[in-house]
Protein backbone atom coordinates (compact mmCIF):
# COMPACT_ATOMS: atom_id res chain seq x y z
CA UNK A 1 0.00 0.00 0.00
CA UNK A 2 2.63 2.50 1.11
CA UNK A 3 4.93 1.30 -1.64
CA UNK A 4 2.26 1.91 -4.19
CA UNK A 5 1.53 5.43 -2.94
CA UNK A 6 5.19 6.41 -2.83
CA UNK A 7 5.36 5.34 -6.40
CA UNK A 8 2.30 7.27 -7.35
CA UNK A 9 3.61 10.54 -5.86
CA UNK A 10 6.89 10.31 -7.70
CA UNK A 11 5.03 9.28 -10.83
CA UNK A 12 2.66 12.22 -10.42
CA UNK A 13 5.54 14.61 -10.01
CA UNK A 14 7.49 13.02 -12.79
CA UNK A 15 4.59 13.29 -15.20
CA UNK A 16 4.12 17.02 -14.70
CA UNK A 17 4.96 19.49 -17.35
CA UNK A 18 7.95 21.68 -16.60
CA UNK A 19 7.23 24.68 -14.44
CA UNK A 20 6.07 27.82 -16.14
CA UNK A 21 8.79 30.38 -16.93
CA UNK A 22 8.98 33.45 -14.66
CA UNK A 23 6.97 35.81 -16.86
CA UNK A 24 4.11 33.34 -17.35
CA UNK A 25 4.22 32.65 -13.63
CA UNK A 26 3.92 36.34 -12.87
CA UNK A 27 0.98 36.73 -15.24
CA UNK A 28 -0.66 33.67 -13.75
CA UNK A 29 0.04 35.09 -10.29
CA UNK A 30 -1.62 38.38 -11.20
CA UNK A 31 -4.64 36.52 -12.50
CA UNK A 32 -4.78 34.33 -9.38
CA UNK A 33 -4.55 37.20 -6.91
CA UNK A 34 -7.15 39.10 -8.89
CA UNK A 35 -9.47 36.12 -8.89
CA UNK A 36 -9.02 35.62 -5.18
CA UNK A 37 -10.11 39.17 -4.41
CA UNK A 38 -13.13 38.87 -6.65
CA UNK A 39 -14.17 35.55 -5.10
CA UNK A 40 -13.80 37.02 -1.65
CA UNK A 41 -16.03 39.98 -2.46
CA UNK A 42 -18.58 37.67 -4.00
CA UNK A 43 -18.67 35.48 -0.89
CA UNK A 44 -18.96 38.51 1.34
CA UNK A 45 -22.54 39.46 0.47
CA UNK A 46 -22.91 41.67 3.51
CA UNK A 47 -20.08 43.85 2.33
CA UNK A 48 -21.54 43.90 -1.16
CA UNK A 49 -24.96 44.99 0.06
CA UNK A 50 -23.62 47.20 2.84
CA UNK A 51 -21.60 49.32 0.51
CA UNK A 52 -24.68 49.71 -1.66
CA UNK A 53 -26.61 51.38 1.15
CA UNK A 54 -24.34 54.33 1.86
CA UNK A 55 -24.55 55.84 -1.66
CA UNK A 56 -28.31 55.49 -1.54
CA UNK A 57 -28.40 57.55 1.65
CA UNK A 58 -26.43 60.28 -0.06
CA UNK A 59 -28.52 60.18 -3.21
CA UNK A 60 -31.97 60.13 -1.68
CA UNK A 61 -31.64 61.77 1.73
CA UNK A 62 -28.88 64.31 1.21
CA UNK A 63 -29.78 64.82 -2.43
CA UNK A 64 -33.52 64.82 -1.79
CA UNK A 65 -33.15 67.27 1.10
CA UNK A 66 -30.90 69.74 -0.65
CA UNK A 67 -32.38 69.65 -4.10
CA UNK A 68 -35.36 72.02 -3.48
CA UNK A 69 -32.97 74.76 -2.28
CA UNK A 70 -30.32 74.31 -4.93
CA UNK A 71 -32.12 75.20 -8.14
CA UNK A 72 -30.57 74.48 -11.53
CA UNK A 73 -27.01 73.20 -11.46
CA UNK A 74 -26.35 73.58 -15.19
CA UNK A 75 -27.60 72.78 -18.61
CA UNK A 76 -27.68 69.16 -19.72
CA UNK A 77 -26.48 67.94 -23.08
CA UNK A 78 -30.04 67.89 -24.38
CA UNK A 79 -30.66 71.50 -23.31
CA UNK A 80 -32.72 70.85 -20.17
CA UNK A 81 -31.79 72.06 -16.69
CA UNK A 82 -29.99 69.77 -14.29
CA UNK A 83 -31.39 69.42 -10.78
CA UNK A 84 -29.25 68.83 -7.71
CA UNK A 85 -29.94 65.12 -7.50
CA UNK A 86 -28.90 64.67 -11.11
CA UNK A 87 -25.82 66.76 -10.39
CA UNK A 88 -25.01 64.69 -7.31
CA UNK A 89 -25.49 61.35 -9.03
CA UNK A 90 -22.12 61.11 -10.86
CA UNK A 91 -20.39 62.28 -7.68
CA UNK A 92 -21.95 59.44 -5.72
CA UNK A 93 -21.03 56.90 -8.38
CA UNK A 94 -17.44 58.13 -8.00
CA UNK A 95 -17.76 57.98 -4.23
CA UNK A 96 -18.83 54.37 -4.26
CA UNK A 97 -15.85 53.51 -6.47
CA UNK A 98 -13.59 55.51 -4.15
CA UNK A 99 -14.75 53.82 -0.98
CA UNK A 100 -14.55 50.28 -2.33
CA UNK A 101 -11.21 50.91 -3.96
CA UNK A 102 -9.71 52.25 -0.76
CA UNK A 103 -10.81 49.01 0.79
CA UNK A 104 -8.13 47.24 -1.21
CA UNK A 105 -5.62 48.89 1.08
CA UNK A 106 -7.36 47.41 4.09
CA UNK A 107 -7.40 44.07 2.32
CA UNK A 108 -3.62 44.04 2.06
CA UNK A 109 -3.31 44.93 5.74
CA UNK A 110 -5.75 42.12 6.56
CA UNK A 111 -3.76 39.71 4.47
CA UNK A 112 -0.76 40.66 6.53
CA UNK A 113 -2.66 40.26 9.78
CA UNK A 114 -4.11 36.86 8.97
CA UNK A 115 -0.80 35.69 7.52
CA UNK A 116 -1.89 35.02 3.97
CA UNK A 117 0.47 37.70 2.70
CA UNK A 118 3.42 35.56 3.82
CA UNK A 119 2.19 32.71 1.67
CA UNK A 120 2.12 35.07 -1.31
CA UNK A 121 5.50 36.60 -0.50
CA UNK A 122 7.33 33.26 -0.33
CA UNK A 123 5.92 32.21 -3.67
CA UNK A 124 8.41 32.47 -6.53
CA UNK A 125 6.65 35.54 -7.78
CA UNK A 126 7.85 39.10 -8.28
CA UNK A 127 6.55 41.67 -5.83
CA UNK A 128 5.49 43.76 -8.78
CA UNK A 129 3.12 40.98 -9.86
CA UNK A 130 1.68 40.84 -6.36
CA UNK A 131 0.91 44.55 -6.34
CA UNK A 132 -0.54 44.51 -9.85
CA UNK A 133 -2.78 41.58 -8.94
CA UNK A 134 -3.95 43.45 -5.86
CA UNK A 135 -4.59 46.67 -7.77
CA UNK A 136 -6.56 44.88 -10.47
CA UNK A 137 -8.57 42.93 -7.90
CA UNK A 138 -9.44 46.01 -5.87
CA UNK A 139 -10.24 48.04 -8.98
CA UNK A 140 -12.53 45.34 -10.33
CA UNK A 141 -14.45 45.18 -7.09
CA UNK A 142 -14.82 48.93 -6.96
CA UNK A 143 -16.03 49.12 -10.54
CA UNK A 144 -18.61 46.42 -9.79
CA UNK A 145 -19.86 48.46 -6.84
CA UNK A 146 -19.86 51.66 -8.88
CA UNK A 147 -21.77 49.99 -11.70
CA UNK A 148 -24.50 48.92 -9.35
CA UNK A 149 -25.06 52.58 -8.53
CA UNK A 150 -24.60 53.66 -12.12
CA UNK A 151 -27.54 51.47 -13.11
CA UNK A 152 -29.83 53.78 -11.15
CA UNK A 153 -29.41 56.62 -13.66
CA UNK A 154 -33.01 56.47 -14.99
CA UNK A 155 -34.27 57.40 -11.50
CA UNK A 156 -32.58 60.79 -11.85
CA UNK A 157 -33.97 61.68 -15.26
CA UNK A 158 -30.64 61.19 -16.96
CA UNK A 159 -30.57 59.85 -20.50
CA UNK A 160 -26.94 59.24 -21.47
CA UNK A 161 -26.35 57.56 -24.83
CA UNK A 162 -24.79 54.05 -24.80
CA UNK A 163 -21.48 55.62 -25.87
CA UNK A 164 -21.55 57.92 -22.87
CA UNK A 165 -22.36 55.07 -20.52
CA UNK A 166 -19.34 53.29 -21.90
CA UNK A 167 -17.26 56.40 -21.23
CA UNK A 168 -18.58 56.51 -17.68
CA UNK A 169 -17.59 52.90 -17.27
CA UNK A 170 -14.05 53.59 -18.46
CA UNK A 171 -13.79 56.53 -16.09
CA UNK A 172 -14.85 54.29 -13.21
CA UNK A 173 -12.05 51.91 -14.15
CA UNK A 174 -9.55 54.77 -14.08
CA UNK A 175 -10.82 56.00 -10.72
CA UNK A 176 -10.79 52.45 -9.39
CA UNK A 177 -7.20 51.84 -10.45
CA UNK A 178 -6.02 55.17 -9.06
CA UNK A 179 -7.74 54.86 -5.70
CA UNK A 180 -6.82 51.22 -5.23
CA UNK A 181 -3.21 52.22 -5.76
CA UNK A 182 -3.60 54.98 -3.18
CA UNK A 183 -5.11 52.47 -0.75
CA UNK A 184 -2.32 49.98 -1.30
CA UNK A 185 0.30 52.69 -1.07
CA UNK A 186 -0.98 53.57 2.37
CA UNK A 187 -1.56 49.97 3.39
CA UNK A 188 1.80 48.50 2.43
CA UNK A 189 3.62 49.52 5.58
CA UNK A 190 0.71 49.18 7.99
CA UNK A 191 0.46 46.21 10.31
CA UNK A 192 -2.89 46.89 11.95
CA UNK A 193 -6.14 47.21 10.06
CA UNK A 194 -7.59 49.40 12.77
CA UNK A 195 -4.76 51.86 12.34
CA UNK A 196 -5.34 51.75 8.64
CA UNK A 197 -9.04 52.58 8.99
CA UNK A 198 -8.16 55.63 11.06
CA UNK A 199 -5.57 56.74 8.53
CA UNK A 200 -8.01 56.14 5.72
CA UNK A 201 -10.57 58.51 7.22
CA UNK A 202 -8.01 61.28 6.99
CA UNK A 203 -7.45 60.49 3.34
CA UNK A 204 -10.75 59.33 1.85
CA UNK A 205 -13.00 62.03 3.21
CA UNK A 206 -10.83 64.97 2.03
CA UNK A 207 -10.50 63.32 -1.37
CA UNK A 208 -14.26 62.94 -1.53
CA UNK A 209 -15.15 66.42 -0.27
CA UNK A 210 -12.60 68.20 -2.45
CA UNK A 211 -13.58 66.37 -5.60
CA UNK A 212 -16.64 68.43 -6.37
CA UNK A 213 -18.88 65.40 -5.93
CA UNK A 214 -21.20 67.40 -3.70
CA UNK A 215 -20.91 70.95 -5.06
CA UNK A 216 -19.87 72.75 -8.25
CA UNK A 217 -16.28 73.89 -8.50
CA UNK A 218 -16.87 77.21 -10.24
CA UNK A 219 -17.17 79.57 -7.26
CA UNK A 220 -14.75 78.09 -4.74
CA UNK A 221 -12.48 80.22 -2.53
CA UNK A 222 -8.95 80.13 -3.99
CA UNK A 223 -7.44 77.74 -1.42
CA UNK A 224 -10.25 75.24 -1.97
CA UNK A 225 -9.89 75.54 -5.72
CA UNK A 226 -6.16 74.79 -5.37
CA UNK A 227 -6.74 71.79 -3.13
CA UNK A 228 -9.41 70.50 -5.44
CA UNK A 229 -6.99 70.54 -8.36
CA UNK A 230 -4.58 68.35 -6.40
CA UNK A 231 -7.26 65.71 -5.83
CA UNK A 232 -7.23 62.91 -8.42
CA UNK A 233 -10.90 62.24 -7.81
CA UNK A 234 -11.81 65.75 -9.03
CA UNK A 235 -11.02 64.80 -12.59
CA UNK A 236 -12.85 61.49 -12.30
CA UNK A 237 -15.98 63.16 -10.97
CA UNK A 238 -15.82 65.85 -13.62
CA UNK A 239 -15.47 63.33 -16.41
CA UNK A 240 -18.24 61.15 -15.03
CA UNK A 241 -20.51 64.17 -14.79
CA UNK A 242 -19.70 65.15 -18.34
CA UNK A 243 -20.47 61.63 -19.54
CA UNK A 244 -23.71 61.26 -17.63
CA UNK A 245 -25.16 64.79 -17.67
CA UNK A 246 -23.13 66.93 -20.06
CA UNK A 247 -22.21 69.36 -17.26
CA UNK A 248 -18.49 69.76 -16.57
CA UNK A 249 -15.85 72.12 -15.18
CA UNK A 250 -12.48 71.08 -16.63
CA UNK A 251 -11.81 70.30 -20.26
CA UNK A 252 -11.94 66.66 -21.29
CA UNK A 253 -8.22 66.73 -22.08
CA UNK A 254 -7.33 68.07 -18.62
CA UNK A 255 -9.51 65.40 -17.03
CA UNK A 256 -8.08 62.50 -18.97
CA UNK A 257 -4.44 63.57 -18.73
CA UNK A 258 -4.63 64.34 -15.01
CA UNK A 259 -6.43 61.12 -14.22
CA UNK A 260 -3.93 59.13 -16.27
CA UNK A 261 -0.98 60.85 -14.62
CA UNK A 262 -2.33 60.30 -11.13
CA UNK A 263 -3.04 56.68 -11.90
CA UNK A 264 0.44 56.03 -13.30
CA UNK A 265 2.14 57.78 -10.40
CA UNK A 266 0.14 56.07 -7.66
CA UNK A 267 0.47 52.61 -9.19
CA UNK A 268 4.21 53.06 -9.70
CA UNK A 269 4.69 54.36 -6.18
CA UNK A 270 2.84 51.45 -4.64
CA UNK A 271 4.89 48.96 -6.68
CA UNK A 272 8.13 50.67 -5.69
CA UNK A 273 7.20 50.86 -2.03
CA UNK A 274 6.03 47.26 -1.89
CA UNK A 275 9.27 46.09 -3.45
CA UNK A 276 11.15 47.88 -0.70
CA UNK A 277 9.12 46.51 2.19
CA UNK A 278 10.08 43.45 4.20
CA UNK B 1 20.71 20.51 1.08
CA UNK B 2 21.07 23.44 3.47
CA UNK B 3 24.38 25.16 4.17
CA UNK B 4 24.40 28.08 6.56
CA UNK B 5 27.70 29.86 7.18
CA UNK B 6 28.21 32.45 9.90
CA UNK B 7 24.63 33.55 9.59
CA UNK B 8 23.62 36.58 11.63
CA UNK B 9 20.54 38.76 11.79
CA UNK B 10 20.36 42.01 13.67
CA UNK B 11 16.97 43.68 13.93
CA UNK B 12 17.20 47.44 13.95
CA UNK B 13 15.07 48.89 16.68
CA UNK B 14 14.66 52.37 18.06
CA UNK B 15 16.07 51.35 21.41
CA UNK B 16 19.26 49.73 20.24
CA UNK B 17 19.68 46.78 17.93
CA UNK B 18 18.71 43.25 18.76
CA UNK B 19 20.76 40.31 17.59
CA UNK B 20 18.24 37.57 16.88
CA UNK B 21 20.62 35.15 15.16
CA UNK B 22 24.25 35.29 16.14
CA UNK B 23 26.82 33.79 13.81
CA UNK B 24 25.37 30.32 13.39
CA UNK B 25 26.61 27.67 10.96
CA UNK B 26 24.96 24.36 10.24
CA UNK B 27 24.36 22.01 7.38
CA UNK B 28 21.57 19.60 6.61
CA UNK B 29 22.04 16.69 4.26
CA UNK B 30 19.73 15.52 1.50
CA UNK B 31 16.83 13.55 2.91
CA UNK B 32 17.72 14.32 6.49
CA UNK B 33 15.22 15.19 9.21
CA UNK B 34 16.81 18.04 11.08
CA UNK B 35 15.42 19.84 14.12
CA UNK B 36 16.07 23.22 15.61
CA UNK B 37 15.20 23.00 19.26
CA UNK B 38 15.05 26.22 21.21
CA UNK B 39 13.02 28.25 23.70
CA UNK B 40 10.86 31.25 22.71
CA UNK B 41 12.84 34.01 21.10
CA UNK B 42 15.82 31.79 20.34
CA UNK B 43 15.93 32.89 16.71
CA UNK B 44 14.31 29.89 15.02
CA UNK B 45 11.75 31.75 12.97
CA UNK B 46 14.29 34.41 12.06
CA UNK B 47 16.61 31.72 10.69
CA UNK B 48 13.78 30.29 8.62
CA UNK B 49 12.86 33.67 7.23
CA UNK B 50 16.41 34.01 5.99
CA UNK B 51 16.19 30.57 4.40
CA UNK B 52 13.21 31.61 2.29
CA UNK B 53 14.53 35.09 1.50
CA UNK B 54 11.89 36.94 3.47
CA UNK B 55 14.73 38.50 5.46
CA UNK B 56 18.21 39.39 4.32
CA UNK B 57 20.99 38.08 6.55
CA UNK B 58 22.92 40.87 8.24
CA UNK B 59 26.03 38.73 7.82
CA UNK B 60 26.89 35.31 6.47
CA UNK B 61 25.47 33.20 3.70
CA UNK B 62 22.92 30.48 3.29
CA UNK B 63 22.55 28.14 0.35
CA UNK B 64 19.78 25.69 -0.42
CA UNK B 65 20.53 22.97 -2.92
CA UNK B 66 23.79 24.85 -3.69
CA UNK B 67 21.83 27.98 -4.64
CA UNK B 68 22.53 31.18 -2.79
CA UNK B 69 19.29 32.35 -1.21
CA UNK B 70 19.95 36.06 -1.59
CA UNK B 71 21.13 35.80 -5.19
CA UNK B 72 18.37 33.55 -6.53
CA UNK B 73 15.39 33.72 -4.17
CA UNK B 74 12.80 32.42 -6.63
CA UNK B 75 14.74 29.31 -7.59
CA UNK B 76 15.24 28.59 -3.90
CA UNK B 77 11.57 29.14 -3.05
CA UNK B 78 10.55 26.76 -5.79
CA UNK B 79 12.45 24.06 -3.91
CA UNK B 80 11.00 24.85 -0.50
CA UNK B 81 7.64 24.07 1.05
CA UNK B 82 7.08 26.04 4.20
CA UNK B 83 4.60 25.76 7.02
CA UNK B 84 4.75 28.99 8.97
CA UNK B 85 4.51 29.21 12.70
CA UNK B 86 1.43 31.43 12.39
CA UNK B 87 -1.53 30.49 10.22
CA UNK B 88 -1.29 31.58 6.59
CA UNK B 89 -4.36 30.14 4.88
CA UNK B 90 -7.11 32.24 3.37
CA UNK B 91 -10.01 31.10 5.51
CA UNK B 92 -12.62 32.64 3.22
CA UNK B 93 -11.60 30.23 0.49
CA UNK B 94 -12.20 26.50 0.36
CA UNK B 95 -9.45 23.99 1.01
CA UNK B 96 -9.31 23.22 -2.66
CA UNK B 97 -9.06 26.88 -3.67
CA UNK B 98 -6.17 27.36 -1.29
CA UNK B 99 -4.35 24.49 -2.96
CA UNK B 100 -5.30 25.57 -6.45
CA UNK B 101 -4.11 29.14 -5.96
CA UNK B 102 -0.88 27.97 -4.41
CA UNK B 103 -0.24 25.71 -7.37
CA UNK B 104 -0.76 28.55 -9.79
CA UNK B 105 1.54 30.89 -7.89
CA UNK B 106 4.24 28.22 -8.24
CA UNK B 107 3.63 27.79 -11.95
CA UNK B 108 2.27 24.24 -11.89
CA UNK B 109 0.11 23.12 -14.81
CA UNK B 110 -3.61 22.54 -14.31
CA UNK B 111 -3.56 18.76 -14.66
CA UNK B 112 -0.80 18.36 -12.07
CA UNK B 113 -2.54 20.73 -9.71
CA UNK B 114 -5.57 18.47 -9.85
CA UNK B 115 -3.84 15.11 -9.50
CA UNK B 116 -1.33 16.23 -6.90
CA UNK B 117 -3.94 18.15 -4.93
CA UNK B 118 -6.21 15.14 -4.72
CA UNK B 119 -3.33 12.88 -3.79
CA UNK B 120 -2.18 15.15 -0.97
CA UNK B 121 -5.66 15.73 0.42
CA UNK B 122 -6.04 11.97 0.52
CA UNK B 123 -2.72 11.46 2.33
CA UNK B 124 -3.48 14.21 4.84
CA UNK B 125 -6.99 12.93 5.50
CA UNK B 126 -8.83 15.96 4.14
CA UNK B 127 -10.33 14.54 0.95
CA UNK B 128 -13.90 14.73 2.24
CA UNK B 129 -13.55 18.37 3.26
CA UNK B 130 -12.03 19.65 0.09
CA UNK B 131 -14.86 22.00 -0.88
CA UNK B 132 -15.49 23.38 2.60
CA UNK B 133 -14.44 26.88 3.58
CA UNK B 134 -11.25 26.81 5.62
CA UNK B 135 -12.88 28.88 8.36
CA UNK B 136 -14.93 25.81 9.26
CA UNK B 137 -11.77 23.75 9.88
CA UNK B 138 -10.28 22.85 13.25
CA UNK B 139 -6.75 23.95 14.10
CA UNK B 140 -5.34 20.54 13.34
CA UNK B 141 -7.09 20.36 9.97
CA UNK B 142 -5.76 23.77 9.03
CA UNK B 143 -2.27 22.63 9.87
CA UNK B 144 -2.69 19.54 7.71
CA UNK B 145 -4.02 21.63 4.87
CA UNK B 146 -1.00 23.91 5.16
CA UNK B 147 1.22 20.87 4.93
CA UNK B 148 -0.62 19.65 1.85
CA UNK B 149 -0.30 23.09 0.33
CA UNK B 150 3.39 23.30 1.17
CA UNK B 151 3.98 20.01 -0.63
CA UNK B 152 1.95 20.72 -3.74
CA UNK B 153 4.87 22.04 -5.76
CA UNK B 154 6.91 18.95 -4.83
CA UNK B 155 9.56 20.78 -2.79
CA UNK B 156 12.82 19.03 -1.99
CA UNK B 157 12.88 20.70 1.41
CA UNK B 158 9.96 20.98 3.80
CA UNK B 159 10.26 23.61 6.52
CA UNK B 160 7.99 23.20 9.53
CA UNK B 161 8.03 26.09 11.98
CA UNK B 162 6.50 24.77 15.20
CA UNK B 163 3.86 22.86 13.26
CA UNK B 164 1.92 21.75 16.31
CA UNK B 165 1.91 24.98 18.26
CA UNK B 166 -1.42 25.56 19.94
CA UNK B 167 -2.87 22.15 19.12
CA UNK B 168 -4.30 19.79 21.69
CA UNK B 169 -2.44 16.50 22.26
CA UNK B 170 -4.81 14.59 20.05
CA UNK B 171 -4.42 16.91 17.06
CA UNK B 172 -0.70 17.09 17.66
CA UNK B 173 -0.44 13.35 17.38
CA UNK B 174 -2.59 13.33 14.29
CA UNK B 175 -0.50 16.05 12.61
CA UNK B 176 2.65 14.11 13.39
CA UNK B 177 1.24 10.87 12.09
CA UNK B 178 0.53 12.70 8.88
CA UNK B 179 3.96 14.27 8.70
CA UNK B 180 5.59 10.87 9.10
CA UNK B 181 3.24 9.41 6.54
CA UNK B 182 4.07 12.17 4.08
CA UNK B 183 7.75 11.71 4.68
CA UNK B 184 7.45 8.05 3.95
CA UNK B 185 5.35 8.50 0.85
CA UNK B 186 6.74 11.68 -0.59
CA UNK B 187 10.23 11.68 0.86
CA UNK B 188 12.09 14.94 1.29
CA UNK B 189 14.44 16.81 3.58
CA UNK B 190 12.68 18.17 6.64
CA UNK B 191 13.74 21.17 8.68
CA UNK B 192 11.73 21.39 11.86
CA UNK B 193 11.71 23.95 14.64
CA UNK B 194 10.06 23.10 17.88
CA UNK B 195 10.21 23.43 21.58
CA UNK B 196 8.51 20.11 22.15
CA UNK B 197 11.29 17.73 23.04
CA UNK B 198 9.57 14.57 21.98
CA UNK B 199 9.15 15.99 18.49
CA UNK B 200 12.84 16.70 18.16
CA UNK B 201 13.57 13.24 19.54
CA UNK B 202 12.29 11.56 16.40
CA UNK B 203 14.60 13.52 14.11
CA UNK B 204 17.92 12.43 12.66
CA UNK B 205 19.83 15.36 14.02
CA UNK B 206 19.10 18.15 16.47
CA UNK B 207 20.64 21.56 16.95
CA UNK B 208 19.84 23.29 20.20
CA UNK B 209 19.61 27.02 19.71
CA UNK B 210 19.48 29.56 22.47
CA UNK B 211 19.86 33.32 22.38
CA UNK B 212 20.61 33.19 18.65
CA UNK B 213 23.48 30.72 19.04
CA UNK B 214 23.70 27.00 18.39
CA UNK B 215 24.82 25.59 21.72
CA UNK B 216 24.82 21.88 20.86
CA UNK B 217 24.35 19.74 17.82
CA UNK B 218 24.19 16.03 17.10
CA UNK B 219 21.92 13.04 16.92
CA UNK B 220 19.48 12.86 19.83
CA UNK B 221 21.31 9.76 21.09
CA UNK B 222 24.70 11.41 20.92
CA UNK B 223 23.48 14.47 22.79
CA UNK B 224 21.99 12.36 25.55
CA UNK B 225 25.11 10.24 25.87
CA UNK B 226 27.34 13.29 25.95
CA UNK B 227 25.37 14.64 28.86
CA UNK B 228 25.73 11.55 31.00
CA UNK B 229 25.00 7.90 30.98
CA UNK B 230 22.53 8.13 33.84
CA UNK B 231 20.21 10.60 35.47
CA UNK B 232 19.53 10.32 39.16
CA UNK B 233 16.28 11.51 40.71
CA UNK B 234 15.89 11.83 44.45
CA UNK B 235 12.91 12.59 46.61
CA UNK B 236 13.74 14.08 49.97
CA UNK B 237 12.40 16.24 52.79
CA UNK B 238 15.47 18.44 52.71
CA UNK B 239 16.05 19.29 49.06
CA UNK B 240 18.08 22.47 49.77
CA UNK B 241 20.54 20.61 51.96
CA UNK B 242 20.89 17.84 49.41
CA UNK B 243 21.63 20.34 46.65
CA UNK B 244 24.22 22.17 48.74
CA UNK B 245 25.87 18.93 49.65
CA UNK B 246 25.96 17.72 46.05
CA UNK B 247 27.51 20.96 44.83
CA UNK B 248 30.19 20.82 47.50
CA UNK B 249 31.07 17.22 46.87
CA UNK B 250 30.79 17.32 43.08
CA UNK B 251 31.57 20.84 41.81
CA UNK B 252 31.13 19.54 38.26
CA UNK B 253 27.40 19.42 38.81
CA UNK B 254 27.21 23.19 39.03
CA UNK B 255 24.34 24.32 36.83
CA UNK B 256 23.15 20.78 36.19
CA UNK B 257 20.97 20.15 39.21
CA UNK B 258 17.25 20.61 38.90
CA UNK B 259 15.01 20.96 41.88
CA UNK B 260 11.24 20.75 41.74
CA UNK B 261 9.54 20.90 45.13
CA UNK B 262 11.05 17.96 46.95
CA UNK B 263 12.50 16.29 43.90
CA UNK B 264 16.12 16.77 42.97
CA UNK B 265 17.51 15.42 39.73
CA UNK B 266 20.93 15.56 38.13
CA UNK B 267 23.19 13.60 35.81
CA UNK B 268 25.72 11.29 37.42
CA UNK B 269 28.97 13.25 37.69
CA UNK B 270 31.15 12.09 34.83
CA UNK B 271 34.74 10.95 35.06
CA UNK B 272 34.46 9.52 38.57
CA UNK B 273 34.41 5.86 39.33
CA UNK B 274 31.17 6.22 41.16
CA UNK B 275 27.97 4.27 40.96
CA UNK B 276 24.60 5.79 41.82
CA UNK B 277 24.53 3.43 44.73
CA UNK B 278 27.81 4.78 46.13
CA UNK B 279 26.59 8.32 45.76
CA UNK B 280 23.37 7.57 47.55
CA UNK B 281 25.09 5.81 50.41
CA UNK B 282 27.44 8.74 50.92
CA UNK B 283 24.56 11.15 51.15
CA UNK B 284 24.15 12.26 54.80
CA UNK B 285 20.44 13.01 54.46
CA UNK B 286 17.40 10.79 54.46
CA UNK B 287 16.10 10.00 50.98
CA UNK B 288 12.53 8.86 50.51
CA UNK B 289 12.88 7.56 47.05
CA UNK B 290 15.57 7.36 44.40
CA UNK B 291 15.54 6.31 40.80
CA UNK B 292 18.03 6.04 37.99
CA UNK B 293 17.11 6.54 34.33
CA UNK B 294 18.68 7.30 30.97
CA UNK B 295 18.84 10.98 30.15
CA UNK B 296 16.23 12.27 27.72
CA UNK B 297 16.30 15.25 25.41
CA UNK B 298 14.60 17.26 28.11
CA UNK B 299 17.69 16.92 30.29
CA UNK B 300 19.93 17.82 27.38
CA UNK B 301 17.85 20.85 26.55
CA UNK B 302 17.81 22.14 30.08
CA UNK B 303 21.49 21.46 30.44
CA UNK B 304 22.41 23.54 27.40
CA UNK B 305 19.85 26.29 27.52
CA UNK B 306 19.34 26.54 31.25
CA UNK B 307 16.00 27.82 30.15
CA UNK B 308 14.26 26.70 33.29
CA UNK B 309 16.96 28.16 35.45
CA UNK B 310 17.66 31.41 33.72
CA UNK B 311 17.63 34.56 35.80
CA UNK B 312 17.18 32.65 39.00
CA UNK B 313 19.78 31.35 41.43
CA UNK B 314 22.02 30.57 38.53
CA UNK B 315 25.26 30.45 40.51
CA UNK B 316 23.81 27.45 42.28
CA UNK B 317 22.03 26.07 39.27
CA UNK B 318 18.98 25.54 41.40
CA UNK B 319 15.42 26.53 40.76
CA UNK B 320 13.83 27.89 43.91
N1 LIG C 1 10.41 41.89 13.20
C1 LIG C 1 11.17 41.92 14.31
N2 LIG C 1 11.68 43.08 14.74
C2 LIG C 1 12.45 43.13 15.85
N3 LIG C 1 12.79 42.06 16.58
C3 LIG C 1 12.31 40.87 16.20
C4 LIG C 1 11.48 40.73 15.05
N4 LIG C 1 11.16 39.43 14.91
C5 LIG C 1 11.75 38.79 15.92
N5 LIG C 1 12.46 39.64 16.71
C6 LIG C 1 13.27 39.28 17.89
O1 LIG C 1 14.24 38.35 17.49
C7 LIG C 1 14.40 37.34 18.47
C8 LIG C 1 14.21 35.98 17.82
O2 LIG C 1 12.88 35.85 17.39
P1 LIG C 1 12.35 34.58 16.62
O3 LIG C 1 10.96 34.88 16.20
O4 LIG C 1 13.31 34.21 15.58
O5 LIG C 1 12.34 33.50 17.78
P2 LIG C 1 11.78 32.01 17.75
O6 LIG C 1 12.91 31.13 18.11
O7 LIG C 1 11.07 31.73 16.50
O8 LIG C 1 10.77 32.06 18.97
P3 LIG C 1 9.35 31.36 19.16
O9 LIG C 1 9.59 30.01 19.67
O10 LIG C 1 8.69 32.23 20.17
O11 LIG C 1 8.66 31.41 17.83
C9 LIG C 1 13.41 37.65 19.57
O12 LIG C 1 14.12 38.28 20.61
C10 LIG C 1 12.43 38.59 18.93
O13 LIG C 1 11.95 39.50 19.88
MG1 LIG D 1 9.21 31.22 15.98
Amino acid sequence: MTEEKALSWSVLVGKSRPLAPPLTRDLMGIYTLWQRDVIRLWRDRIRLVGSFIQPLLFLFILGGGLSPRMGAMGVTGSGGTLGYQGFLFPGIVAMSVLFTASFAGVAIVWDREVGFLKEVLVAPLSRTAVVIGKILGGATNSVVQGSLILLLFPLFHLHPSPGRILLAFLVMILIGLTQTSVGILLGVRMTSSQGFMVLMNFVILPLFFLSGALYPLDRLPPWLAMASRADPLTYGVDLLRRALTGVHFHSMLTDLVSLGLFMGTMATLSVVLFNKTD
Amino acid sequence: MIEARHLSKVYKARKGDRTAVDDISFSVGEGEFFSFLGPNGAGKTTTIQMMVALLKPTKGTITIDSLDVVASPHEVRQRIGIIFQDPSLDDRLTAWENLEFHGRLYGIDAESRRTRGNFLLEVLGLADRKDDLVRTFSGGMKRRLEIARGLLHAPRLLILDEPTLGLDPHSRRSVWEHIHRVRKEVGMTVFLTTHYLEEADSSDRVAIINGGKIVAEGTPDRLKKDLSSEMLTLETNTPEKVVTYLLESYPKLSGMIRKEEEIVSFPMPSGEALSPWDLLRALPFPIREASVRRPNLDDVFIHYTGSELKGQTSEKGVRP
